[in-house]
């Protein structure tokens, strides 16, 4: 079975948000919800300093502690490891937001808009009711993860099957596919390169893995 | 929940704003109602004064769950709580609430019976169930500390010995006065267990301010949440003829300081965990260098 996961190459990014654009894009997420953001990380003293830039977001984690938390069941995984959240079921307890040690959930009890208190065309052609006060979270665009079967395509590889932050990002750092299959692209990236997980220590199994320096 | 906005950009941990003083409210109404649930059986000294006491204990354990019920952002599905109790301690304290419901009610009605035993080792069950809460909540490092839960357990031994005192001295037929005593012991235990909860977040490590809520707390409430009503029993026991007075003071502190306690770790010490790197990554001419793990104590 696949298990989805996502690769970042820590060398390659430039901190540019377009992933956070696009996500916000594709998933129509409000003002103050970043389902995909990237943290601009300063550390070091003087003169030897360092800059990092480190995408974030929802880890689709193995062993999901929102998932065990949930009192309702609406947080589930699915067997290619990608981690969902069912709106109809969610009672907004806020359970698993204190259960994630990512930040990656949020909860928007009030409409909010981009500009003013008037929503954009957008914003009202996209507004989802059943988002209002529960859970959501990165989805790892699973509505175009689930396409791939009907049209004979590779997640990771065919765009149209591909998260969005992963299409949008414009030096590479971002890839998607299946760590099961040993010839998908980031099978091949994490066998020739070392990475960490963040938090690993915690023992979540996060399902993205950062790239930091060849083997 | 509160629509305080967090900065997109953030790195170090910082409050939570999911959980509020709603959440800790079930915590404090949890502990004490079930620990009042458990003492009262001691500490009634007639049937009526159980039924008061039992009826009390109901009306914190209820008040604690129209908190949270206040807090959910869907409160008309909360029939939906109780759908997961293979795993979440949430359901699991949403499911033995209806026992301890129904036996605690049947007990204040009979006043007397194996409903008041099932009561109080039901209301244990559901004390046990909060301190789980705490623990599974992974994002939550003051929380997850595996010690928290003998915390949250002598914490409600402590609340409910100190108002089973309290109420045994006001309602009619008097109490136990070894009761004194039992709150001393369920005080001396919440000692031990602070103690041991406090040394385990400082070896492992917390975010910074969360560890700049408990320290100071922790100076305060050991002397006014432990010392203050340790020192009033005592004094009593020596001073016999003033002892139920000083009991029932203790009694009030000694609650007094649980639900202090709670609502600084439930509502005030829950900074989340951050963001760290293990290693930083090459970039350009430079080398893999040492991780960061910024706005942590170790």
């Amino acid at each position: 079975m696949a298990r989805y996961i996502m690769t970042v190459d820590l060398r390659r990014c430039i901190g540019c948000q377009t992933c956070t654009a696009a996500c916000r894009h594709a998933n129509a997420t409000p003002p103050g919800v970043q389902w995909r953001k990237v943290l601009d990380i300063e550390s070091g003293e003087f003169p030897d300093v360092r800059r990092s830039f480190v995408p974030v977001g929802c880890m689709h984690c193995g062993d999901p502690p929102c998932m065990h938390v949930c009192p309702s069941t609406a947080t589930y995984q699915r067997a290619d490891g990608l981690v969902g959240i069912n709106y109809e079921l969610c009672i907004g307890c806020g359970y698993c937001a204190v259960a994630c040690p990512y930040q990656a959930r949020y909860i928007v009890h009030k409409r909010e808009f981009a500009y003013g208190d008037r929503p954009t065309e957008q914003e009202e052609a996209r507004f989802d009711p059943n988002r209002m006060s529960v859970a959501n979270k990165c989805t790892f665009c699973s509505d175009r993860v689930d396409l791939a079967k009907e049209k004979g395509l590779t997640p990771g590889v065919d765009p149209e099957v591909t998260p969005a932050c992963v299409n949008s990002c414009i030096a590479g750092v971002l890839a998607f596919g299946d760590r099961e299959d040993p010839n998908s692209n980031v099978s091949q990236l994490l066998a020739e390169n070392q990475f960490f997980r963040m938090h690993e220590e915690l023992g979540t199994d996060p399902g993205m893995y950062y790239i930091f320096d060849t083997k | 929940m509160s629509d305080i906005k967090i900065p997109p950009g953030r790195v170090t941990p910082w409050h939570q704003t999911n959980w509020d003083w709603r959440a800790a409210g079930n915590f404090i109404g949890g502990g004490t109602g079930t620990g009042l649930l458990f003492f009262s059986t001691l500490a009634a000294g007639s049937a009526d004064s159980y039924r008061i006491m039992a009826l009390i204990a109901l009306a914190f354990i209820g008040g604690g769950l129209t908190c949270v019920w206040l807090e959910i952002g869907k409160p008309f599905r909360a029939i939906n709580v109780f759908f997961h109790p293979h795993t979440s301690w949430m359901t699991r304290e949403g499911m033995v609430a209806v026992p301890v419901f129904l036996c605690g009610l049947a007990a204040a009605w009979f006043g007397g019976g194996i409903f008041v035993g099932m009561a109080a080792l039901l209301g244990i069950v559901f004390l046990y169930c909060q301190g789980r809460i705490l623990q599974a909540s992974k994002g939550i490092p003051a929380w997850r500390e595996p010690k928290i839960v003998p915390l949250i357990l002598s914490t409600g031994f402590v609340e409910g010995a100190g108002l089973a005192a309290v109420l045994s001295a006001v309602l009619p037929g008097e109490g136990p006065r070894w009761l004194a005593g039992v709150l001393l012991g369920a005080l001396i235990l919440r000692r031990i267990a602070w103690t041991m909860y406090f040394k385990a977040v400082e070896q492992s490590g917390l975010p910074k301010k969360a560890m700049d809520v408990l320290r100071p707390f922790g100076a305060k409430f050991e002397m006014l949440g432990q010392l203050a009503p340790e020192i009033l029993i005592v004094a009593g026991i020596f001073y016999g003829a003033v002892l139920p007075g000083l009991t029932l003071v203790a009694g009030l502190v000694a609650a007094a300081s649980g639900w202090w306690l709670k609502y600084t770790i439930v509502a005030r010490a829950a900074y989340n965990q951050g963001y760290a790197l293990p290693v930083l990554p090459v970039r350009g001419q430079g080398e893999v260098k040492p991780g960061i793990k910024p706005g942590w104590t170790k």
